[in-house]
């Protein structure tokens, strides 16, 4: 009998930094954008564009200090989200610069060729990353400003009714001079601060004081207040904004975090009770909303002499197929207007490399998600847990919306695919999260700190021989 | 640019998209880190752990042979006995020896049968081993730093309760069920 099948050696392993892979994978994630630039070249101009070298090092050295700032200030951070982030922000440079190549979507009156400000918003979004995660030493810094951060989120919600709608909603405001921003974006950050902060606070009475009542927890009439208030203010956004996606994004975030702080299953029937009676009761009345519903359930109608937009895009899809196109080589300027760079992106995306590609691209998204829930679960703060549910949360339902606004699951509503499509805010504001992920997983993932040696040790430690 | 060239392209691009999608997967999949058993005689630590299997393995076959021969039937392992060493400080640590009746020696010797690595352990630091009720004792063999049961060093063979921590140099040991 050999000793070798009794000895054995149980070591936990520490987690590894893992900031080789991050490195391998934003490489590779630099390239592919790299290669459908190039490829996008050959078959519209049949030629590497000039621009070429300028991206690669554009891209490449976003990323490049992107890593070295992760490598130095969150060492343990999550190896995924950075790299897939950036594959996502190339990949949609490169769709709004295959865009630009449209004469008749590009006019001047469309605001010209888009990916150089594109390019610019991005640089400011990786930017705005580095900055949070060099400031923001310690997420749980943000527990602070719970209260703060829900009047900072409810001002962003609220200010844009003060400024001219703009495509049929009111989500921007214009500051003459320099441009507009969609402060929705941020707020749907802020906002979960606000959340993660108060539920953490208030979830024992949340999650305990209910009656059953048919396998369902009721909660007390007076804890049903703070998703009333969020309910009735998600409504008002809807009636006075127009904006279909923020209110929805708004309260379905609330729901979520409700279901994962109590874990009662009563509050999430409750949110799409709500959430249902609500957006019936809001488009019998509300002209915007009822215009995008008939949109959805009447496609093919035909409307100022061609059919809507939705219908073009299934279109799109359907020119697409399986394998899409190739890009460069589809029709997606025949959505008119500025619609396919901003709204419908995935739409061009659909047809130029079909359903295999955009099933990747949601599958990347899909892991973006993840990445973000499995550092919830790994997180050993409850705020942390929280925060990084809210965010991914945020994060899912705004790719839920937009995806399935696009490919008629949903009607539509005027929101941004999250790095893919154009738009200044939404690119900012989406590098931020993702480095506030990438600052709760590095909490999380970092290996606990090693005990005080005992004070034992000295007395068996005398003598060297 | 001709239709072929194009083709290909096209298809080679959904591939290595997919392949980014496949290897990120794969990162995921190798991210799910936890404990880890090893066996001994595969090695992780190279040749150090490798040699103190080797050299272990004869006095505690002897031993093995003579407990089998003695002691069965009538010495049977008391209830709440401990059945395995486990250093749990030290370079050694995590490493488990199980006790089956044999005499573990310790010390920086290549023949001890758990060599330590201990820049503060003797060559013959100490040994373990059971006396003829199954009480498993505690020698220190005169070694230059002493051999700690809890807090007190040893002078003469004492008993070790289950779970006490035996110090020698920077190594702590155990004997647990």
């Amino acid at each position: 009998m050999s000793s070798t099948t009794n000895t054995t050696t149980i070591g936990t392993i520490g987690a590894p930094s893992r900031r080789n892979t991050e490195l391998a994978m934003l490489v590779f994630a630099v390239l592919i954008p790299v290669f459908a630039y190039i490829n996008v070249g050959l078959a519209k101009e049949e030629a590497v564009p000039a621009g070429v070298l300028g991206y690669t090092l554009g891209l490449g050295l976003l990323a490049g200090v992107a890593h070295l700032v992760v490598r130095k200030w969150a060492p343990y951070a999550d190896p995924l989200m950075l790299p897939i982030a950036t594959l996502l922000n190339g990949l949609g440079l490169v769709f709004i610069w295959r865009l630009d190549q449209e004469p008749q979507i590009s006019t001047p009156q469309l605001g010209g060729a888009m990916a150089p400000g594109q390019l610019m918003w991005s640089t400011l979004g990786v930017a705005l990353f580095l900055g949070v995660l060099i400031f923001l030493k310690d997420h749980r810094v943000l527990q602070r400003y719970t209260y703060i951060s829900m009047v900072v989120a409810l001002v962003l919600l609220i200010a844009p009714i003060f400024f001219p709608a703009r495509f049929g909603a009111r989500i921007w405001i214009t500051i003459p001079g320099v441009g507009s921003l969609q402060p929705g974006e941020f707020a749907k950050i802020i906002i979960a601060i606000f959340f993660a902060g108060y539920l953490m606070v208030k979830r024992d009475a949340l999650a305990l004081a209910s009656r059953r009542f048919m396998g369902l927890y009721l909660p007390r009439g007076r804890d049903l207040g703070p998703i009333l208030v969020i309910w009735a203010l998600s409504l008002m956004i809807l009636v006075f904004e127009t904006d279909l996606g923020t209110s929805l994004l708004f309260f379905g975030l609330f729901v979520i975090m409700l279901y994962v702080a109590t874990e009662r299953t009563s509050w999430i029937v409750f949110g799409l009770l709500l959430s249902a009676g609500g957006a019936v009761a809001v488009a019998t009345f509300e002209s915007h909303v009822q215009v995008r519903v008939h949109n959805w359930l009447n496609p093919l109608e035909l409307l100022n002499g061609g059919v809507t937009e939705t219908a073009q895009a299934m279109y799109s899809f359907g020119s697409g197929g399986i394998l899409g196109s190739g890009l460069g080589q589809g029709y997606s300027r025949l959505i008119g207007g500025i619609a396919p760079k901003s709204d419908y992106i995935l739409a061009t995306v659909g047809e130029e490399i079909g359903l295999a590609g955009l099933m990747a691209i949601l599958l990347l998204y899909g892991l973006l998600i993840e990445r973000g829930i499995r550092t919830a679960l790994a997180a050993r703060d409850p705020f942390g847990k929280l925060l990084s549910i809210g965010l991914s949360g945020a994060f899912a339902l705004q790719v839920f919306v937009v995806a399935g606004g696009v490919t008629g699951l949903i009607p539509l509503t005027g929101m941004t695919m999250p790095f893919l499509a154009q738009g200044g805010s939404s690119v900012i504001a989406n590098w931020a999260l993702v480095a506030i992920l990438l600052r709760i997983s590095d909490t999380a993932r970092r290996p606990a700190p090693t005990p005080a040696p005992s004070t034992d040790a000295e007395m068996t430690q005398v003598v060297r021989p | 640019m001709s239709e072929l060239t194009l083709t290909v392209m096209r298809l080679g691009f959904l591939a290595v998209l997919w392949l980014f999608v496949i290897v990120a997967v794969q990162v995921i999949r190798s991210d799910l880190f936890g404990t880890r058993v090893t066996q001994r005689g595969a090695a992780r630590r190279g040749g150090q752990e490798a040699r103190t299997q080797r050299q272990a393995a004869p006095p505690q076959q002897q031993q093995q042979q003579r407990r089998q021969e003695g002691g069965r039937g009538g010495n049977r392992q008391r209830r709440g006995a401990p059945t395995k060493l486990v250093v749990s400080e030290g370079s050694l640590t995590g490493t488990t020896v199980a006790l089956q009746g044999q005499t573990i020696s310790l010390g920086r010797a290549h023949d001890s049968t758990i060599v330590l690595d201990d820049d503060y352990a003797s060559s013959r630091h100490a040994r373990i081993y059971p006396d003829r009720d199954g009480q498993w004792i505690v020698e220190d063999l005169g070694s230059t730093n002493g051999t700690y049961l809890d807090r007190t060093r040893l002078t003469t063979p004492t008993p070790i309760p289950l779970g006490a921590p035996i110090r020698i140099g920077k190594t702590v040991i155990e004997l647990r069920k």
